[in-house]
């Protein structure tokens, strides 16, 4: 068991530590900070001491990996939909061969699907050393545990150092399934990786606490060390016109593949020509938006733009627009390249789930909006006269070329 | 029929501030409240308490004050609540804490279904749900955003699972594990009745003894995982404010965002 140390020494008492730590487990005790008996480890106190006063008593160091097998290469679950290789894959690609690269080391690329032959030749134009491929008819539509037990199969069979999978929600689904079968480090939702080169660490960076904090989680003696990775987040892997890896097919026992959950049918949220997740633009609204009818001002700049349509709890809530547009703390977290905020007056549970996003825009009327705190560029004014503006300069210039 | 909903105890984020020079939390004080996904997980819990009869538990690990957030499923219907505290449980990653709860679950067999909220606001990772099926060997499915049918005579579950571009209609056996979205229903608010029984009820406490199995396997020397290190998002750079008649300030930000090459 570890425990948080505040060496008395070197505190000055200042209290940054108290303030900061999210459990209340801190407080000061004759002009020292001490620890009770609420500390989770979270950890959140170590990096806010401006004395360096407190530690974490570690007892894991320079030990040997658990099971005493050595590891050996950098895999990619190559997630598919209906048969269609998901766009994250290869972003982990481009990521998966960094690592690799740094590591001296292959990128390997694991595919379940049936009939995917063509689909596992075209990744290998992306920098892969390897595709493995599972091709089964039971395994075409995702179920959890028959994807868990081939994946753990090939796993156990190879033994990679690193396995990366989509922070998508089949990759959330069944990978935490995975680690806890090989009782492997698991990371979720990554927004940057690296590696340690001397212990051939990953250093694994994902946010916490809704962005408030970035943390860097490594797995110091577990083997794989895995993590899933935020979409939209890594650079796609460039095409090759000449690929130097091969395909390779892979049988693995039929127990295995039999499914526990059975799909009755898939329905497809026809009210979105692009998904949230994979979008590169969202276009969203909130209270300031008005009433459904108005959310239609959105999807004429969304349609312009090639974006998505996002929506705050209120306008959710109000029944303006569905659940699966909802964005921040109980919706979904976002970071395109481009947020466009719609009369959101930005509370924090709206932010956490959009404040990584590369640009930011607000459009709203109040000028003191929080929103605008975050927001690159504020445009204070009406969104009535300003978003139909901006669609209409937008159209013409299309126009133009 | 026997459902168990598992619930973590998180610092309230909504009053929680960001420091804007260095994006930190500004935290005085803050209360702690039910994960906000997991209120939801007690609402399905109870409805088909109400619909099919079951008893329902909600189990929670976490330091001796998350009792409070026990009683409180407790006062919105819940019968029975267990409180898994002890120090050697302090530093679990979702590995640990999965394996925590899965032994408490084992000793509370038999059990048709497990309710658990999608992700916990404070650490947003999605795993423990999931986790803790495989330890139990279980089925799961996670992001359900309805629960269309529960058949205890065939032991089976058809629930809509959320994808990103639509949705799944699943059928799974019993028992399983459901991870829940806030799209699922709408939670109530605490009775009066459930309240008084909530300040009543006798609320058993379990430490690593009383679940048996490895102590090293808990908390924190039980987690493949470890933080190395936080700090505070880079912080962004001041806006810029445009004001003034609408086409005017339209013009200006396209051409910004073209400048910029984002469009």
């Amino acid at each position: 068991m570890g425990r948080i140390i505040i060496h008395q020494d070197r505190c000055s008492g200042c209290g940054e530590c108290v303030s900061t730590c999210p459990f209340g487990a801190i407080s000061l005790v004759s002009n020292r900070a001490q620890v009770n008996e609420q500390c989770v480890l979270c950890q959140a106190c170590l990096s806010v001491c401006p004395t360096e006063a407190i530690s974490l008593e570690e007892k894991k160091k320079d030990q040997p990996l658990v099971n005493g097998f050595s590891y050996e290469g950098v895999w990619v679950f190559g997630e598919q939909r209906q048969g269609i290789i998901s766009e994250v894959v290869y972003e982990l690609m481009g990521e998966g061969r960094r690592l690799a690269d740094k590591l001296g080391t292959h990128l390997w690329v694991i595919v379940l699907g049936s009939g995917l032959q063509s689909e596992a030749e075209h990744l290998l134009h992306y920098g892969a050393d390897r595709v493995c491929l599972v091709d089964h008819p039971d395994l075409a539509d995702f179920h959890d545990e028959s994807y868990t037990r081939v994946v753990s199969y090939l796993i156990e069979k190879y033994r990679p150092e690193i396995v990366l999978s989509g922070a998508t929600a089949i990759g959330r689904s069944f990978i935490p399934r995975v680690a806890v079968r090989l009782k492997a480090g698991l990371t979720a939702d990554c927004t940057a990786l690296d590696v340690d080169l001397d212990q051939r660490l990953l250093l694994q960076t994902r946010p916490a606490f809704g962005g408030n904090i970035m943390a860097t989680i490594i797995t110091p003696v577990h083997r794989p060390q895995m993590a899933t990775v935020r979409p939209k987040v890594m650079k796609k892997a460039a095409y090759s016109p000449l690929p130097k890896g091969r395909v390779q097919i892979e049988t693995v026992p039929e127990d295995l593949i039999v499914p526990q959950t059975r799909i009755v049918s898939l329905v497809k949220d026809l009210t979105e020509r692009v998904n949230l997740a994979d979008a590169d633009i969202i276009v969203a609204g909130g209270r300031g938006v008005g009433g459904a009818e108005n959310f239609k001002l959105l999807y004429d700049l969304a349609n312009v733009l090639g974006a998505a349509v996002g929506a705050s709890r209120a306008a959710v809530d109000a029944g303006w627009i569905p659940y699966s547009h909802q964005v921040g703390q109980t919706g979904k977290t976002v970071c395109p390249k481009l947020y466009i905020a719609c009369g959101i007056s930005g509370a924090i549970q709206h932010l956490v789930g959009m404040q990584s996003s590369e640009t930011i825009v607000a459009i709203n009327k109040d000028s003191q909006a929080p929103i605008f705190s975050v927001a690159d560029y504020g445009l204070v004014g009406n969104l009535f006269e300003i978003i139909p503006s901006l669609t209409k300069k937008l159209q013409e210039e299309r126009l133009k070329f | 029929m026997k459902i168990i909903v598992c619930i973590k105890q998180v610092p309230e984020t909504g009053n929680v501030k960001i420091d804007p020079q260095t994006h930190t939390l500004i935290r005085s004080g803050v209360p702690s409240i039910i994960n906000p996904l997991d209120t939801y997980a007690i609402e399905e819990a109870l409805r088909w308490k109400e619909k099919l009869g079951a008893s329902t538990l909600v189990l929670s690990m976490g330091p001796p004050q998350a009792e409070e957030a026990l009683r409180e499923a407790v006062s919105m219907g819940i019968d029975q609540a267990l409180l898994l505290t002890d120090r050697r449980f302090a530093g679990a990653d979702t590995y640990a804490t999965a394996y925590t709860l899965s032994l408490a679950i084992r000793k509370l067999a038999p059990y048709d279904l497990i309710f658990c909220g999608k992700q916990a606001i404070d650490g947003d990772t999605a795993q423990v749900g999931p986790a803790l099926a495989e330890h139990l060997g279980i089925p799961h499915i996670a992001y359900v955003k309805k629960i269309e049918d529960i058949d205890l005579q065939k032991a089976t579950v058809r629930a809509h699972r959320l994808m990103e571009d639509g949705y799944e209609i699943l059928d799974s056996r019993l028992p399983a594990l459901l991870t829940v979205v806030k799209e699922i229903n709408e939670p109530r608010f605490p009775s009066l009745k459930g309240k008084m029984r909530a300040k009543k009820l006798e609320i058993p406490i379990w430490g690593a003894d009383d679940l048996g199995g490895e102590v090293a396997n808990f908390g924190l020397s039980g987690s493949p995982t470890q933080v190395k290190g936080i700090f505070a998002p880079p912080a962004r750079g001041k806006g810029e404010i445009l004001t003034g008649e609408a086409p005017l300030i339209a013009q200006t930000l396209i051409e910004r965002l073209k400048a910029q090459k984002i469009i």
